[in-house]
């Protein structure tokens, strides 16, 4: 056994670096230990009969016995797997409790039953919707991503537009201010009759509702950002000759870009919650129109396998929102991480 | 000792001539009007190199401020080689008291800023190149400025200034955030470097030793309201040597003026 707890170690080298090299681990241990958890989980789920039979039993084992597979692999090859490998330990103590949690969810469901049917879903029934039904799901999350980013990216370019022209001019922000007062707070989804009366298609209605509901914190941030650039930075580059123009683009945006990053972050998180309603009450597509329909048909595992897809694809825009950020303010202390 | 000559092609050698009459300058403070310099007048030769010292507080930074044409005064005549001060130009350019980098610009581009600015960039890339490399900041280029200690974000404030070709050099304590080591090779620097350029240099500090050291004038100002109190002439030539008698001398007038005589 290591001495060092590759999941209790943050940085990834020193699961192999902290350890003299004739001690060093060639076995992980707690991979083993988490291999075998999984397959307990698959004989679980193969043997003990269920109360009520359910099909895909047979598919989960066999998912969970690859899964130990792959840790057993990743446990007996050292460092060989790389980059991989590395991640894979340091989630290691997860493995386990993820075995843990799955037996315990298909216990309480479809072993016994002690949840009741119809509103708990087994992971076996949750499977199968995946596998059955993958195509209306996998279209519903592109329709989702595609109106996402049409209303998302409007509504990030008129924000930032607007709390740089606001930001900058007073007399913009003498005009504008009020107005963003009375307006901005409002939540983006009390227009939602209007808007579906207004436009021409509930598609144009949902973009303009995601757009509304970004370009508010992406305003307000952006225009506080140029607000708080430290003065200097203008009286430097005007002794240095220079212009209108490059005090806009080359001193007030890059020095507000950290506070426009705030914005754009809970301009995301708002838009997610105006996504999920325009497409249940609206453009009757994608995942909140899949939800709905679940809903109407009374399939509650396509509930639960929409929502655990949503969560997906909202965590991910976030991280790839990081990504971005990381990328975009690199210059920063403390942030160069990749 | 760096021997690059950062001035090659042939333009007007000389520094700017500064004239300042009756200039008086006042600020508001919470609606009160805050008097900052009062009825200062003097003139700077072409080339020359003028020390301004003065207790904290007073206005030199102001002063120096006004002379950039970042601020206007509130009455009397900035006038440069005869002509007012009107805006900010970078022949004219300030070092500021911190070294103000920006952070989102690596010290390359820092450097490079005022050629950016200006758009004469692409044609002078070497510049930006000598002036880090005279700075004393070579293989630093990539470097973001919170990796550089104090001192090297100060010289690279000074690059940022010297890459332009400046006439008129006004230094606000350039050196102050230096540890003493650097900060007396760099003050041997600024000579050779004004030497060079044969710009003119207007040097704001609080270190006596260092104004009498490296100027030709010592300009030394009262109070705030500031007004000048003594103009003294350090009438050696450089090289100089920092142990020589006569700058003792002279060190010790320019500390009686500030009414410090006793410490000595
Ligand atoms: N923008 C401003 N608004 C109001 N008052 C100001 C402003 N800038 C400077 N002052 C005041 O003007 C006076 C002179 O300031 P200045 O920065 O010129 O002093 P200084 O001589 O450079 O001092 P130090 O040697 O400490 O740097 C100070 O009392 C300061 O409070
Ligand atoms: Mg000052």
């Amino acid at each position: 056994m290591s001495l060092v707890d590759p999941a209790l170690s943050k940085n990834a080298d020193a699961v192999f670096q902290d350890v003299p090299v004739k001690s060093r681990p060639v076995v992980w241990g707690l991979g083993l230990a988490a291999a075998a958890a999984w397959i307990a989980a698959a004989a679980v789920i193969e043997l003990w009969p269920e109360t009520i039979p359910q099909p895909y039993g047979r598919e989960l084992a066999v998912i969970s016995l690859v899964i130990a597979l792959a840790l057993i692999l990743v446990a007996v090859t050292g460092r060989l797997l790389g980059a991989i490998a590395t991640t894979v330990r340091y989630y290691g103590a997860w493995a386990i409790a993820a075995a843990l949690g799955l037996v315990i969810w298909e216990v309480v469901t479809a072993k016994t039953g002690l949840l009741p049917v119809p509103f708990f879903s087994s992971p076996q029934s949750i499977l199968e919707v995946f596998l059955d039904d993958w195509i209306r799901l996998g279209t519903s999350v592109s329709y989702s991503v595609v109106l996402l980013a049409k209303g998302y990216f409007f509504g990030a370019l008129t924000g930032f537009i607007i709390g740089v022209t606001i930001g900058w001019s007073q007399a913009a922000s003498y005009w504008v201010h009020p107005v963003l007062r009375i307006i901005g707070p409002l939540p983006a989804t009390a227009w939602l009759p209007l808007a579906f009366f207004i436009f021409p298609t509930s598609g144009s209605a949902s973009v303009f509702l995601i757009a509304l509901a970004t370009a508010f914190p992406v305003t307000i941030l952006t225009w506080s950002g140029i607000a708080s650039v430290n003065r200097d930075y203008y009286d430097i580059a005007r002794t240095l000759g220079a212009k209108p123009a490059f005090l806009i683009l080359k001193v007030a945006i890059p020095a507000a870009l950290p506070h426009v990053f705030v914005g754009l972050f809970m301009g995301l998180g708002t838009s997610f919650a105006v996504l999920v309603v325009a497409e249940m009450l609206g453009v009757k597509a994608g995942l909140g129109w899949y939800l709905q329909w679940a809903q109407g048909w009374a399939a509650y595992n396509n509930m639960y396998a929409a929502l655990l897809v949503m969560a997906l694809m909202c965590s991910t825009l976030i991280t790839v929102l990081f990504r971005v950020r990381d990328w975009t303010l690199s210059w920063q202390k403390g942030l160069v991480r990749w | 000792m760096v021997a690059i000559e950062l001035n090659t092609g042939a333009r007007p050698a000389a520094g700017q001539r500064i004239d300042i009459s009756s200039l008086s300058h006042q600020f508001e403070l919470e609606g009160d009007p805050l008097p900052v310099l009062n009825d200062v007048d003097f003139s700077i030769e072409p080339g020359s190199f003028v020390a301004l010292l003065g207790p904290s507080g007073c206005g030199k930074s102001t002063l120096l401020r006004l002379l950039a044409g970042l601020d206007h005064p509130t009455q009397g005549e900035l006038r440069v080689d005869g002509l007012p001060v009107g805006n900010p130009d970078p022949s004219r350019i300030l070092v500021f008291q911190d070294p103000t980098l920006f952070p989102w610009r690596t010290v390359w581009d820092n450097v490079a800023l005022g050629l950016e600015a200006q758009g004469i960039l692409r044609k002078s890339r070497s510049r930006v190149d000598e002036a880090i490399r005279l700075v004393g900041l070579g293989g630093f280029d990539k470097a973001y400025p919170h990796q550089l200690s104090g001192g090297m974000a100060q010289r690279v404030a000074l690059a940022r200034a010297l890459v332009n070709d400046p006439r008129l050099l006004l230094l606000d304590e350039p050196l102050g955030k230096l540890d003493s080591l650097t900060r007396l090779t760099m003050q041997t620097e600024l000579v050779n470097l004004w030497q060079r350029a044969r710009l003119t240099a207007v040097l704001v500090t609080h270190d006596v030793e260092e104004a009498v050291f490296l100027a030709q004038r010592v300009v030394i100002f009262g109070p705030r309201p500031a007004r000048i109190i003594a103009d003294l002439t350090v009438d050696l030539p450089y090289p100089r040597h920092r142990g020589d008698s006569r700058l003792t001398e002279l060190r010790r007038e320019a500390l009686s003026h500030l009414g410090l005589a006793s410490t000595w």
